[in-house]
């Protein structure tokens, strides 16, 4: 017995060995696969991203064929470099560089020699590509986009970066991938699942055919269509009323919360970010630090809200119960509220109730609504924290939970807020009474005023804002149908609503009026200021407009902000009233309206901040492209050391 | 006259074995280091050459030599393991060098030869039976005392090979509850590691259970079989603990690794992918020599020495790994079947190191490789490169190969 163990050890040990041996190298294939073996060659199919189509099926963004040059380092052998470059129209030294940094990636793995190339570009060089050893094709598809707009809500597609290769290993290098807007924030569903191909080399590197009968292969599958909830004609027609201005427009559905229209501007073509120009434009664009053109000012730009803010003071202050549709303030041109503190009025005065201080816009009503809301709780932290709370439930100060890739918070003071300004106390509701009207501590994005008015529309309800409509085959996510309630009673909306119709019939926007829809809305306007050349100078005023239409069964909910358009009635008003009529018919009567917008040039007002860059230029012209006609660019030269800064004075 | 008649007497069959290794690994060797651009195979050719006169000396020394020095030598060996601690050269965080101008010699692999000697000498000894507690206890503190000397260089896997001699112990009378801990603590190490601790003791208490009342009614020891629980729930738990808590993360790894638990190939599973890779693209015959892909792509680490096993899987296939392991198993149950053979009983127990010592290098080696055993750094004789591990497995080979020479000559 004993001396049968370590021979039986050695007899056992020996079979589990084989054994082994056996799986790795004849049962288990999947090792021959990953082998990165130059006898089996992987072959990627790519398939055709999704298209985009707006909500009333008009195709946006479709593909076109591409052609990327892929090189294999170790594979190269000498040849006619000369002939080469010229097929490519490159020069020998960038034939150099492309190939060092090949060498650099890889040796053994392929990796992109030229990307991008159309058709024609191609055409030439396919004829030859067999002389070139080392260097194949990958057939690829790109987007072709149908419209000159939307840029900022397309987003583009980039190649992958080494980062994403090494994470993710669905990613090849030199593969692409939607990069913001909808192509990032439905990269998963527009990509679809490219297909592989497994073919067998000999040892002379000469394809052979499909390995193992393709037993191995898969097949791409296309990307899935998507339905945007953008209205092309809406879209096109806010970003023509923005050339020449910065600021953004959103309007969303309010019984949906799908987005009609997200404006930004300046915009560019999306056109531009194809092709072998790709990587010039981009860097224009990228380098834009002063328009920046790939900022998307309707979902990015916090400001303070100003007066539209009033609608939820004054919502507040109802629920709260600290006033009613009755209770009066008696404004003298503005409201003294602390010793030596003045907040200025522009209301016609004298003694108003709620309706009249909405359409007036009167600063007293609502700095007195807002102090006695403050004021009702012993202590103004516990006070500030129930008035934050409010504000939460309209989606303010936090990220909104939309389905796009770039967002800002914007700001609601609360407690804290207050502890780390004032450490040692001291703050109470005069402190702090700049929040009333829309400034102070406030901050807001386009995006969130429009979803406030989509909620005074509902009167009391939101769905999260949306940019996807419909996917085939998917539902779409279920936190966009799903009903968000603010904690303001359905009731008080009432009186609200109508003292923002009164805005058009007799307050600030009485010249706005189109005929035939009844319009809500509210002005706002914003002071801002900007070091120039280290001296804190006023600029002209951001101009805000917000509002919804039709009064009754509310169609489309609404927020303008144009960079210092001057007053909310200027610029950001007629915007919003083109707008609605626009989308509820389709149809603009006051053509000399339009044209006074479309018309209107800020650019003056912007130079001051600075030169006009490479990329609005760029910008500009595609602009009038859509516009077909020209129009001057004015520029200047000066020189600022910061950028703008946005401050509130009362 | 007397050479005349060691080689007549000599195991032929032992020396080709021997030789047709040699000559395989260097060839592997010399396709491995095409990729690495190294003078390896060169080296290791030196490395083989020189080990002939070094056969040649071993033939020719009398065949009591072994016997009559087996303690001085073992003493020098121990001294070696001591000096290293002053003198050493340190090499990729291991303390296990002598450097004598660019040659570098490695102590441990001859303490093994040393330490076989030593047990085979202690165990001749006609006083010496090992049912003795006392016995056992000396026999195995000849054997831990190089073990704790290599464990803090640090060599794992060196001090690993030492287990053998416990089956070595068994084969002379060491009962058989210390192999039946031994392999009980093993499994038990393993399941823990698989499974939650405590169903491992569930099933353990199952099996004393059944155990118990399979017994016949006499052997039933109701005290012993809850002694024998409760050590097992103890180590089981110690186990689980030590695992988590006193283990360093990349020694954990190589068991998550082995366990399938971790998938990091590109960090700590990049070796043993790499092996499998490359042994599993080898299929039933290879690529051929030299045409190995994966071994001309440098993509195994250690190729030439702890991996060389990979560029055999590669290029020679199923067939040809299944060929070097037949060649193995051949010679170590040669070795055994001299030993049996053998007339003393200090020349049966020290053939029977040399056939343990040769094969658990073997297995270790080869099992880490196909990913069937946690990454341990120890090489495959006559197969890895490298000059102290060629001469200590000659050294160790030849001295049995000698004595087996040498049996007729002590009539």
């Amino acid at each position: 017995m004993r001396k049968a163990l370590l021979p039986s050890l050695i007899i056992l040990a020996t079979i589990l060995l084989v054994i082994r041996i056996f799986y790795l190298q004849v049962v288990d294939e999947t090792l021959k696969l990953k082998s990165e073996n130059n006898a089996i060659k992987k072959k990627f199919e790519y398939p055709e991203r999704g298209y985009m189509y707006d909500r009333n099926g008009k195709l946006l963004v479709a593909n076109q064929a591409s052609y990327d040059i892929m090189v294999i380092p170790r594979e190269l052998k000498k040849t006619d470099t000369l002939e080469f470059c010229q097929l490519l129209n490159i020069t020998k030294e960038d034939f150099i560089k492309k190939i060092e940094k090949a060498k650099v990636y890889s040796p053994r793995l392929p990796s992109v020699f030229m990307s991008q190339l159309n058709k024609s570009e191609f055409a030439a060089f396919q004829e030859k590509i067999r002389k070139y050893e080392g260097f194949y094709f990958q057939k690829r598809s790109l987007r072709d986009y149908e419209v000159a707009f939307g840029a900022n809500i397309f987003g583009f597609i980039t190649q992958v970066n080494e980062k994403l290769v090494a994470k993710n290993p669905y990613y090849n290098s030199g593969d692409l991938i939607g990069r913001q807007g909808v192509e990032e924030s439905y990269e998963d569903l527009l990509k679809g699942i490219k297909g592989i191909k497994y073919i067998q080399k000999d040892k002379y590197n000469r394809e052979i055919g499909s390995y193992k009968d393709g037993k191995y292969d898969t097949i791409a599958v296309q990307g899935e269509d998507i339905n945007l909830t953008i209205d092309a004609e809406l879209q096109k027609y806010g970003e023509e009323l923005m050339i020449n201005k910065r600021g953004g427009i959103v309007a969303i559905e309010p019984s949906t919360g799908e987005i009609l229209a997200l404006v930004t501007a300046p915009s560019y073509d999306p056109g531009i970010l194809v092709g072998r120009q790709r990587s010039k434009n981009y860097t224009a664009l990228y380098h834009d630090s002063i328009a920046k053109p790939l900022y998307d000012r309707g979902l990015l730009a916090e400001y303070p809200p100003g007066s539209p803010f009033k609608i939820l003071t004054g919502l507040v202050a109802l629920q709260e119960g600290v006033i009613d549709e009755n209770s009066t303030v008696f404004c003298n041109h503005g409201f003294s509220y602390a010793r030596g503190r003045f907040m200025r009025c522009h209301c016609r005065g004298g003694a108003l109730q709620l309706h009249r201080g909405i359409y007036e816009s009167c600063n007293s009503y609502f700095a007195t609504a807002y102090m006695k809301t403050i004021n009702k709780y012993a202590k103004p932290a516990q006070a500030v924290d129930v008035w934050a709370n409010h504000m939460t439930s309209f989606g303010l100060g936090q990220f909104m939970g939309y389905d796009l890739p770039t967002g800002k918070k914007g700001k609601i003071p609360t407690s804290k807020t207050y502890k780390r300004i004032y450490p040692n106390g001291g703050w109470r509701s005069t402190t702090i009474v700049s929040n009333a009207i829309g400034q102070g501590e406030v901050l807001m994005t386009p995006i969130q005023l429009a979803n406030m008015m989509a909620i005074v529309a509902n009167e009391g309800f939101y769905f999260t804002p949306h940019i996807i409509k419909k996917i085939e085959g998917h539902q779409i996510d279920k936190k966009f149908t799903t009903k968000h309630t603010t904690t303001i009673d359905k009731k008080y909306y009432k009186p609200m609503i109508s003292g923002l119709f009164d805005v058009y019939n007799m307050g600030t926007a009485s010249a706005l009026k189109v005929e035939g829809i009844d319009i809500c809305g509210k002005t706002g306007t914003a002071e801002n200021f900007a070091k120039i050349g280290g001296k804190r100078v006023q600029l002209k005023d951001h101009s805000i407009f917000v509002a919804f239409a039709p009064k009754d069964n509310p169609k489309i909910a609404i927020a303008v902000m144009v960079e210092n358009g001057g007053f909310g009635s200027t610029i950001a008003g007629p915007i919003a009233s083109l707008m609605i009529e626009k989308y509820l018919r389709q149809k603009i009567t006051r053509l000399d309206l339009e044209k006074r917008i479309l018309t209107t040039s800020l650019q003056a007002q912007y130079a001051k901040l600075g030169g006009l860059s490479e990329a609005v230029k760029l910008q500009l012209r595609i602009s009038d492209s859509i516009l077909k006609k020209k129009t001057q660019i004015p520029i200047n030269k000066a020189k600022i050391d910061s950028t703008p800064i946005v401050k509130k004075v009362i | 006259m007397k050479n005349q008649s060691v080689a007549n007497n000599i195991d032929w069959i032992s020396i080709l074995i021997y030789t047709a290794l040699v000559i395989l690994g260097w060839l592997n060797i010399y396709s491995s280091s095409l990729s690495s651009m190294e003078d390896t195979y060169q080296k290791q050719l030196i490395f083989i050459v020189l080990a002939i006169p070094l056969i040649i000396v071993i033939l020719a020394v009398d065949g009591k030599f072994y016997e009559k020095y087996a303690s001085i030598i073992f003493i020098i060996s121990i001294l070696s393991l001591i000096g290293l601690f002053f003198f050493g050269k340190t090499i990729a965080g291991q303390r296990c060098w002598y450097a004598i101008g660019s040659f570098t010699l490695q102590p441990s692999e001859f303490a093994k030869t040393a330490t076989s000697l030593a047990i085979a000498k202690y165990l001749s000894d006609t006083q010496i039976n090992l049912k003795d507690v006392v016995r056992q206890w000396q026999a195995l503190a000849i054997i831990s005392l190089p073990v704790l000397l290599i464990l803090p260089q640090p060599d794992p896997g060196s001090a690993l090979i030492y287990s053998i001699f416990i089956i070595v112990l068994y084969r002379e009378g060491l009962p058989a509850w210390y192999v039946w801990t031994g392999f009980v603590t093993i499994l038990l190490f393993v399941l823990t590691l698989i499974f939650e601790p405590q169903y491992v003791i569930l099933i353990g208490l199952l099996i004393l259970i059944f155990v118990h009342f399979k017994s016949r009614l006499a052997d039933r020891n109701i005290i012993l079989s809850t002694i024998l629980f409760a050590l097992i729930s103890g180590f089981v738990l110690s186990v689980d603990y030590l695992f988590d808590n006193v283990l360093k993360q990349h020694h954990r790894d190589r068991f998550n690794i082995l366990l399938g638990k971790t998938v990091d190939m590109k960090g700590i599973g990049y070796n043993t992918n790499q092996s499998e890779i490359a042994i599993g693209s080898g299929g039933w015959v290879g690529k051929g020599f030299l045409e190995g892909t994966q071994t001309k792509g440098g993509f195994v680490p250690e190729q030439h020495t702890d991996y060389i096993f990979t560029t055999v899987g590669e290029e020679w296939g199923f067939a040809g790994s299944v060929a070097v392991i037949a060649l193995f198993a051949g010679l170590f149950l040669r070795i055994i079947y001299l030993a049996e053979r053998q007339k003393t009983k200090f020349s049966r127990v020290y053939g029977y190191c040399v056939a343990g010592i040769l094969f658990t290098h073997f297995f270790v080696n080869i099992a880490m490789v196909v990913g069937i055993f946690p990454t341990i750094g120890v090489p495959l004789p006559f197969f890895s490169y490298g000059g102290s591990g060629l001469w200590g497995f000659t050294i160790l080979l030849f001295i049995f190969i000698k004595m087996d020479a040498n049996k007729v000559n002590e009539w």
